[in-house]
């Protein structure tokens, strides 16, 4: 088998991957309350709302993604690695400590339930609902914004990436759009932190690769050094729970 | 606008969450570009030296976090 094939379709499956669980994490988020605008306000608003943020994002990624192909590749690869290394460590270190219990996990339900109080307070429209657009547009604006940086940056990276990276991405959307279209209320049953677990650990390794070529380093195995990594960040992560929640009841007992 | 404004906050928040986490990593990284073209020889091990360093961010700050937290 040819080497750098089997290199190349490394790269394409991680990219992928890691698109598709980070985009599925900040799509959970965003549904929750497009669902509760939608179901208070009515769906006019709230979809029109959302469609209009998903077009000026889908702008943002088709402007920015080729003009990040025209700086040289060592360049981005460091901008964009030290960036993806602070977002993913970022994530992996709050899904260690939400994994031990030193912090409270992401509740969907209750989000929903505080975002519909809100909404029924907010009085009625009469015609077009400016509120139910306005909070939908927000919401996906804000979360949208999360899944363009992850787009853009593990596209980035190489030829042919920033597809995959779309394509990750829009299949997330897809997904979580299909299951709230189907069940019609927040996916609570999706277990958020295990998600942001994985995307940490696969943005950690990839931020870690990525920072290391773009400063000259000569990874053993090459591309392979990505999974290597990936496997290395998730054993510390993996053991990190276990001891972070007994250091924690250790000084409790001290205190 | 209030939301451009939302969103300059969740792009900062996208990448910071514990100051001295973050600090901590571009120091290394600093170091890491500083010194990684200049160490010719020892290029094999510039790569796992660079991983180490992160983990052991990783590792002291939740570790902090956690014997702070009574």
């Amino acid at each position: 088998m040819d080497l750098s094939l089997g290199h190349e379709a490394t790269r394409l499956w991680t990219t992928l991957v890691a698109s598709f669980l980070a985009s599925l994490v900040e799509c959970v988020e965003a549904l929750t309350v497009v669902l509760a605008v939608g179901s208070v306000r009515g769906w006019p608003g709230a979809l029109a709302g959302a469609a209009t943020a998903l077009g000026v994002l889908a702008g943002i990624v088709a402007a920015v993604g080729p003009a990040l192909t025209r700086i040289p590749l060592h360049l981005v690869q460091l901008a964009v690695g030290a960036m993806i290394l602070l977002f993913g460590m970022r994530w992996l270190r709050k899904a260690i400590l939400r994994s031990a219990g030193l912090i409270a996990l992401h509740n969907e339900q209750a989000a929903y339930a505080k975002n519909t109080a809100a909404l029924r307070g907010a009085g009625v429209a009469r015609g077009w609902d400016r509120l139910a657009f306005a909070v939908a547009f927000n919401i996906t604006m804000l979360e949208g914004t999360e899944v363009v940086f992850i787009v853009i940056a593990l596209g980035a990276s190489g030829r042919g990436l920033m597809w995959t990276a779309s394509l990750g991405a829009i299949a997330a959307l897809l997904t979580i759009s299909a299951l709230g279209v189907a069940l019609h209320r927040p996916l609570a049953r999706v277990p958020e932190n295990t998600l942001k677990f994985v995307v940490g650990v696969l943005l950690s390794a990839f931020g870690t690769f990525w920072v290391g070529e773009g400063a000259g380093t000569v990874w053993p195995g090459n591309d392979l050094a990505v999974p290597a990594l990936m496997a290395a960040y998730l054993v510390i992560a993996l053991c990190l729970v276990p001891v972070c929640r007994s250091v924690a009841r250790a000084d409790a007992v001290e205190g | 606008m209030r939301w451009i404004k939302s969103i300059a906050r969740e792009i900062y928040g996208l990448f910071v969450d514990d100051g001295s986490f973050a600090i901590a990593i571009l120091v290394w990284l600093g170091l890491a570009v500083a010194v990684v073209p200049h160490a010719a020889s020892s290029a094999r091990w510039a790569g796992p030296a660079l991983f180490a360093g992160l983990a052991l961010i990783l590792i002291a700050s939740v570790l902090r976090f956690a014997r702070r937290r009574k």
